[in-house]
This record gives structure tokens, sequence and C-alpha cells, in this order.
């Protein structure tokens, strides 16, 4: 394989189970905090660590449309690399770029220490999963996956064989040859992922390849990306605009708004600590409480806000000086909701329900202050509905710890 | 609920009579016996057989399909390729000009387009004969074949091409391999439509022939200007059942592979 | 490099074969009738060099054009007779494509392709087609004949009329795919909205299907309009020696009176006739497609 640079050459070698790869998102699901992440894989901590993917004040412009703003970013071997942001962000221009489909008006992007801003699509060891997965149409799936081997030359019997091996580890082997139209969505999502991971690329992107799919079929394919992206050690990028896809599968996480990343972390990082409004915003459901704040102690704070009455209180690790404005972001879930004024809470607040959402297994209460501010607290439905014990109008009362929300500058 | 009202079934009966009719009276009387076209004589096949004698016309035949055949290949090749270069090519120098070049033709009465290849003909000293009126069908022919594949091209998924990129091929492996394969049955329409045209065309091939190639609708056209003849009515029946069969049975295979595509597809996700 | 090898053949063939060859149009228009082959002066030659050769053109023959009321009556009978069989077109394809469209649709395509069969049919066999229809004992004489309606045979081939029913009957496909486009495109609920509204099915016809059918009858009429301007073959057969079209007076002056730089002059004025509906329909044409974005 003269022309791919840096392609691993032995394809079969990369389907060794990946085990150090234990994944934070996991974590998240068995309800344990960050720090008690056991099995590190966190090359992104580690100063030693060289990162596969480096791109290096790239910026991107149309015209006079700037869709990549001066962007520095690390992708390490065996990451499963989410950019997450609204449709328009930069986050599809940003993997153009790295499969060769677009060049950088300004800026490097080096791949295993080369710069590949130069390097056509076809030349490179990246592959791309395509949104509408591209399938071709004339060819059928088992023709569709060898294309690419086809291309660079690969002797007859190592196709049949890396064939093979792709269509059992998609369970595709019953529709070889079949043509793209006669199989089922889920499936020609499996053929898609398939035909761009037969060539062993060093890097996988996936430009939202869940977004076909139906709710159902999309949660248990996440599962089954994560689990192929294990097995074959691959690097993968993928791009999304859907939050929960990019938690479920992602080891890192990066949020973009208008050609910047904004944040950087693992999934659970990204939801209990955000760095800014617009991220606490973006993943999930979020209470915002304007305030000013006043120093009471070590990485604790008091904040006066709206409501007028006793200031909350908060803990933060960044410092805010007197009388600085914040934001306090709390999800409606750590808002604990009682009929009575609940004792030894670091904050409590009196308000009546103004609505309820019934989602099943839990409910999200909207409560109204006196101030006129809404609050959402979210409680688990552990009993009947007919038992339940809040309604419409009930004057309640909110409270969450010190700890529970997260102090943010802007 | 039938949204059919007497008005429709009325405006389209009488909408199709008017197309077909005569149509079906010029059928008819091709097989009318006697020489006047106007007055049934009684059933006959005697015009079919004349014609089949008639060497001026047989010869005309022969020398529209090998005009016909040749300009739809040279129009398929071009119109295709200008088609990609309107879809794909992106900006060059002079694209406000080849976009005008080819949707002009299309709109440029015949007797125009006729006299002025006419005078470029002579003008180079070039001999006027099959060659010239393939060089002036295949030109007006591209213009058809351009559009009727950069229709194709403009609905084509970019994504396939890029694709095709990823994995590994060239520019020119990526349209041979992939966009060729699937555009083909626009390639193949465009052919039948510039074969077609030339096959029907009169104008423009009476200015740019000579003495030497006289082509069907030529003949037919001097015939005709003497007056209804049944010849002429039996050489229409067999045009017309020609076209007929074969727009029928394109339109049939074009249903059937539908069908089964669609079938196919209900399977897929049943599956 | 690649690209340059892909625009070159088609865009050479097509300066070589479309515009050199409306360049030396131009310049014929501009030369004087000669009784020589090719007939007419001057005639390029290096020896005397551009300037002679530019100071011998002139604008003669236009002005002969407008001279001759031959010409001038002949452009505007060719715009009243494509004007007058557009609208005819038109009031004839409207009322099928629109029945087209409330058919079930599994007859929809069968009518889709009765419409499109005699587009692929032989102009020349569908013009023949009527003059034996229309001829002093054709069939439609001898139907009125006997039905009684009339008493002596009506002359309809050969005049203005037989020209008509040869220019809606040839393009009537052009009519009625673009209105049936548009109005099998159009949503039945807008309809039930208005009678919801308090339309009867008359006005909601009036002021809904119609405007929302309007780039479709536009688009049609131009495609009927444009070329019937032009138009040559159904004239010559299907019309009387008084049916001016100017079509008909190119062919006459260029094959009959051999008169090159005249018949030049007047395609160049045909052409420039024709530039007006033709940017009004590109107008509508992109007005529509951006509709559709």
């Amino acid at each position: 394989m003269p022309n791919a640079v840096g392609r691993l050459t032995c394809p079969a070698a990369n389907f060794a189970p990946v085990k150090t790869c234990a994944k934070s998102t996991d974590l998240v699901h068995a309800g344990r905090g960050p720090s008690l992440t056991t099995v590190e894989f966190e090359p992104w901590n580690d100063p030693q660590a060289k990162p596969l993917i480096h791109f290096q004040n790239v910026t991107k412009r149309f015209g006079t449309f700037t869709a990549i703003d001066d962007l520095t970013i690390d992708i390490y071997e065996k990451e499963f690399y989410a950019l997450l942001g609204p449709s328009g962000c930069g986050k599809t221009t940003l993997m153009r770029m790295l499969a060769g489909f677009e060049t950088p008006t300004e800026g490097k992007i080096m791949l295993a220490g080369q710069n590949i801003v130069s390097v056509p699509p076809n030349k490179r060891a990246t592959n791309m999963m395509f949104q509408s997965y591209a399938l071709f149409p004339h060819l059928s799936i088992w023709e569709n996956i060898a294309f690419g081997l086809k291309r660079e030359g690969m002797a007859k019997a190592d196709i049949n064989d890396r064939v093979d091996e792709m269509l059992r580890l998609t369970r595709l082997e019953q529709f070889a040859r079949r043509k793209p139209h006669q199989i089922s969505g889920g499936q020609r999502q499996r053929v898609a992922l398939a035909r761009s991971l037969a060539k062993a690329p060093k890097l996988l992107l996936l430009d939202e390849p869940l977004g076909a799919l139906d709710k159902k079929l999309r949660q248990e394919t996440q599962f089954e990306l994560m689990d192929i992206q294990e097995k074959t050690g691959t690097t993968f990028v993928i791009v999304t605009h859907d939050q929960e896809e990019a938690m479920t599968v992602a080891s890192r996480v990066a949020v973009m708004d208008h050609g910047k990343i904004i944040q950087v972390a693992t999934p659970d990082r990204i939801y209990e600590t955000p760095n800014s409004v617009y991220v606490a915003d973006f993943i999930g459901d979020v209470n915002i409480i304007e305030g000013t704040t006043t120093a009471i102690g070590d990485d604790s704070y008091s904040i006066a806000w709206a409501d007028g009455r006793a200031p909350l209180t908060a803990n933060s690790n960044t410092p805010f000086s007197d009388g600085q404005k914040c934001h306090l972001a709390i999800r409606p879930e750590k808002v604990a909701i009682t009929a009575d004024e609940p004792s030894e809470a670091a904050n409590a607040v009196q308000g009546k329900i103004l609505d309820i959402a019934y989602l099943g297994n839990i409910s999200t209460y909207h409560v109204e202050l006196p101030s006129g501010v809404v609050i959402k607290a979210q409680a688990a439905n552990t009993r009947r509905i007919s038992r339940r014990s809040y309604t419409w109008e009930d004057t309640v009362w909110l409270s969450w710890t010190a700890t529970a929300g997260v102090l943010l500058a802007s | 609920m039938n949204k059919t009202s007497w008005f429709n079934v009325v405006s389209l009966t009488l909408g199709f009579a008017f197309l077909y009719i005569p149509m079906i009276i010029l059928i008819i009387f091709s097989f009318n016996e006697s020489k006047l076209v106007t007055v049934w004589a009684g059933f006959s096949t005697k015009w079919y057989g004349e014609l089949m004698h008639n060497k001026a016309f047989l010869d005309a035949a022969w020398v529209t399909i090998k005009v016909a055949v040749f300009s739809s290949t040279i129009a398929t090749v071009l119109g295709t390729m200008a088609a990609y270069v309107m879809v794909r090519g992106g900006r060059f120098r002079g694209r406000t000009l080849f976009s005008g070049m080819i949707y002009a033709p299309l709109v440029m009465p015949e007797v125009i387009t006729g006299l002025s290849l006419l005078l470029l003909f002579i003008g180079i000293g070039l001999d006027r004969g099959v060659l010239t009126i393939v060089l002036a069908h295949g030109t007006f022919s591209m213009c058809y074949v351009s559009v009727v594949v950069s229709s194709r091209l403009v609905t084509f998924d970019r994504s396939l091409e890029e694709a095709a990129l990823d994995l590994g091929c060239s520019s020119s492996e990526a349209f041979r391999l992939v966009t060729l394969p699937i555009i083909a049955p626009a390639v193949i329409s465009g052919w039948l439509l510039a074969f077609t045209l030339s096959l029907d065309d009169l104008v423009i091939a009476s200015f740019t022939t000579g003495p030497s190639a006289t082509t069907l609708p030529i003949k037919i056209y001097s015939a005709m200007r003497l007056g209804v003849s049944p010849e002429i009515n039996a050489l229409s029946t067999i045009m017309i059942a020609i076209i007929t069969v074969g727009v029928i049975t394109a339109s049939l295979v074009a249903k059937q592979q539908m069908v089964r595509q669609r079938r196919e597809e209900q399977d897929a996700v049943r599956s | 490099m690649r690209r340059f090898f892909l625009i070159a053949p088609p865009y050479a063939w097509l300066l070589l074969l479309f515009l050199a060859p409306f360049a030396i149009v131009v310049k014929i228009s501009l030369s004087d009738y000669a009784l020589a082959i090719p007939p007419y002066v001057p005639k390029f030659s290096w020896d005397e060099g551009i300037g002679a050769y530019l100071s011998q053109l002139d604008f003669e023959n236009y002005i002969f054009l407008t001279e001759d009321d031959l010409y001038w009556k002949a452009y505007l009978s060719s715009f009243k007779i494509a004007a007058i069989s557009t609208t005819l077109t038109l009031l004839v394809g409207y009322p099928i494509a629109y029945g087209m469209t409330r058919v079930p649709s599994e007859w929809r395509p069968t009518l889709m392709m009765l419409v499109i069969l005699p587009f692929w049919t032989s102009f020349l066999i569908r013009v023949y087609a009527w003059m034996g229809i229309l001829s002093s004992e054709g069939y439609l004489n001898q139907l009125l004949l006997w039905i009684g309606v009339i008493d002596t045979p009506l002359t309809i081939l050969n005049t203005n009329s037989a020209v008509y029913i040869g220019i809606v009957y040839t393009y009537l496909p052009f009519m009625i795919l673009p209105i049936y486009s548009a109005l099998e495109r159009l949503d039945e609920s807008l309809i039930e909205a208005a009678e919801d509204l308090g339309c009867s099915r008359l006005t909601a016809f009036w002021l809904v299907t119609i405007p929302l059918s309007k780039t479709g009858i536009i688009a049609g009429c131009f495609l009927v309009f444009i070329p019937a301007l032009g138009e040559f073959v159904i004239p010559s057969l299907l019309g009387g020696s008084n049916t001016l079209m100017i079509g008909k007076v190119l062919w006459e002056e260029f094959f009959s009176n051999r008169d090159w730089p005249v018949a030049s002059a007047v395609a160049v004025i045909l052409l420039l006739l024709l530039v007006i509906p033709i940017v009004l329909f590109q107008r509508n044409q992109q007005k529509q497609q951006e509709a559709e974005q």
C-alpha cells in the first residue's frame, strides 16, 4: 500500500480486543462519579502520549463565512471522539477536512506526525462513513465492501478473506449477494460501516452515522458501533447533533459552536462540569440562575439572585471575585421536591407547581417562585400515578446541596 | 372518494381523441385499395408491397439510419461530457458562453440552425452529404442529450463520488466505476432522444445535405408536397408502429423494473 | 488538467459548429447579393486587408427588409399565428392536464405515456395526417356533408386555420406536460381548505388551482410559442400561399430566390425577436427553481 500514509499493513492485527479501553460512558451508565474511574483510558491526560490527529490553528472560510475559526484539537489513537453541535456549527466541515474533501484556508492538520493538508482523499489513511451511506447502488453488498480493497490492488484471495471478515463482523453474511436496495436501513448502515472499515483505516470518520435510523434501532446500533470500535481498535471520529448519541458512544465529546470548540471532555465531565452556559444548556436539561457572588470560605460562595430572599450557596473550584456576575447551573434531577421545608438543606426555596410533565419513569415539575423565576425539578415516579403526592397549584419546597450546581462565569 | 368529474372524463376523452384520431385514420387508409386516399375501396396491403419495391425510399431510409446512428453517438459522448462539465465543472473561464451555447440550439428555429451550418460548410469548402448532416445533427442533439443527462446528474448523490474517492479511486476511476454506471439509463435515453431527433429532422437536413444524400424525411416531404398518397400512409404506418412498439416496450420494462425494485425494498424492510 | 480535456471537446465543437456559423450568418447579412457562387460579395481576401473588407459591409439588406412590406408583414403574421395557436393550445391542453391529475393514480402513467407517444412519432407524419382530414374532399368535409351541417365543402386546408390546427396538434404535449407536473404537485388539501373557507368548486379552482399552476402555464406557453414562431413545416404543408410565416419566407428566400444576404438578414432579425420570449422563459424557469428550494 504505497499510497496510504502509514496505513496499518496487517489488517487482521487490528482485531485483538482492546481491553484497556474502558469507556467512561460505561461509568456514567453505572451511576458512578468520575473520581471512581478504575481502568484508565485517558491518553489526553498523559503528557507523553502523541496524538494521532493534531489540528493546529485551522481556519476554514467559504467566501466571507468562517466555518472553522482558528481551531486546535488533539485526537488520540483508539479514541471514540464525538463532534457535537447544532447544524452549521462547523462539525461537518471539520470532518470533511479530515477526509480530504475540504482544504483548510489556514493551519495544519497532522495525521501521525505528517501534515496531510495537501494529500488528496484517495491517498489518505482515513475512511469515511457517509450520512447517506453512499452505497453504490449498482454493486452488490460484497462488491461494495471489496471496492476499496480492489482499488489498492490487493490480491484476490486476500480480498475474499477480508470481505468475509467484515461481513462477519457486521453480521451481514447472508446478504453478501444482495444489492443495497434489497436490504433494510439498519443493514445498509452496517454495510457502510463494513465498507469504510475494510481498508483498515487509521481513522474512521462517521458523519451522522445513525441519523437515518429510527430511535429504537439507533439505540441498538450505538452499542454495536462501540463494540466494533473496541474490536477493531480503530480511532473513530463521529459527527452528530444528537447529544444522547454522543454521550453514549464517545470517549470524549467536543462541543462546537460557530466554528469553535467550546469544551472537550469525557461525557460525564461535559454533563457534570460544563465550562459554560452554552454547554450546560446544550447538553441535557438545566436550570440557569443568574446572580452575583460573594466568597464565604474556601471554594464556597454565596449568590445573591433575583428571588431576593435568602442567598444561595454553591461550591466552585474556579475562583469568583466578590460582586462578580455568575450563572448557577443545576440539573433538574439534582433538585429535590418536598411538601415541607427541608431541614439542613444548603439551598431551599418555596414555590407553586405550574406544570407537570409526566414522562413515565420520571416527572418534571415546573415550579414558579414568588419572583416569577421557574425552576425545574425531577422526581422518579416510584408510585402509581393515582397516588402521586403533588399536583398543580400545590405549594412545594425545592432544595439542593451546595455541590449540586456548577458556578459559571458566562 | 371519486375525484373524477364528468367534465374531466369529457375533456380527457375529447383530448385523447384529438391526439389519436388523425393517426388512426392515417393507419386505416394505408390499407385502402384505392389510389384515392379519401375514398374507401376495400382492404388491401398492396401499398406496403409497392413501398418495399421503391428503391428511392429504401435508399433514403438507409441514409437516415446511418446518419442517426453516427450523429446520436457523437451527440451522446459530447453531450454527456458537457453535462458533467455544467453540473460538476465548477467555475471556469467562458462558462457563461458555454452554457449559452448548450441551451441556445434548443430554442433556435431549425431554419436558422440549418442556414448557418450550410453557410459554414460552404465557407470551409466541405462537400455536403452524409458527413455534413451527421455534424449538424450531432450539434443540436448533443444539447438535448446534455439536458437529459444533467437533469440526472443534478439529483445524483454527490457523496457516492466522494465515497469512491475516499476508498482510493482517482477521479477518473470514480467516474468510470461509479458515476457512469449509475447515470447509464439517462445516457441511454439521451441517445434514444438524439436518434429520434435525427430520424425526424427535415429542415436542418434539407439545408445541410447535398445531392448525394437524401434522407427519408426529405424524401417524404417532397412526396407530401404533391398531396396525400396511400404509399406515404403505408410508410407512416410502419414508422408509427416501430415507434409505438419501442416506446411501449421501453415503458413496460421501466415499469417492471420499478415494481420489482419496490417489491424488493418492501421485502428488505420486512426481513 | 483533466478537467480541461473534459471541457475542451464539447466546447470546441460548439464554438466551431454553433457560434462560428452564426457569426458567418451575421457577416453575410451585411454583404451584397451577387450572381456568383457563393452568391454574395465581398469575399474576404488577405490581399485587400481587413479595413477594405469591412468598408464594403453595410446594412443595405436590413434597410431592404424594412422597405419591402413582405418581410415585416411576415414577422407580424408569424407573431400573430404563434400567439393565437399558443392560446388555443392552452385552452385545449389545460383541461387535459387537469383531467389527468384527477384520474386514479394508477391510470396516470398510462395517460402520461399516451401524451408522450405522439412526441416520439415523426413530426412530418403528424402534420401529414391532417392533410387528409382537412382537404376539401377530406374526411372532415365528408363527415360534415354526411351529417348535413354543410352543403358545400369547407376550405380549411391551405388556410391559416389549418396552420392553427397543425400547431395545436403537434405542440400539445409541450403544453400538457409542464401544466400536468405543476398540477400534480398541487396539494389536494389546499382545495379542501379553500372549500372549507367558503369557496365553491369553481371559485376554488379559479382562486387556488389556476394561480398555483401559473408557472406550468407560462412554461407551456413559451414551449409552444417559441418554436411556433420559427415554424416551417406546418405552414408549408398546411398553410396556403397567403399564409405568411417567417420560417417559410426564409426558406424560400434561400432555396428559391437564392438571395443569401437577405435570407441571413431575415434570420438575424428573427433571432433578435426570439431573444425576448427566451429571456422571459428563462426567468420563469429560474423563479420556479428558486421557489422549489
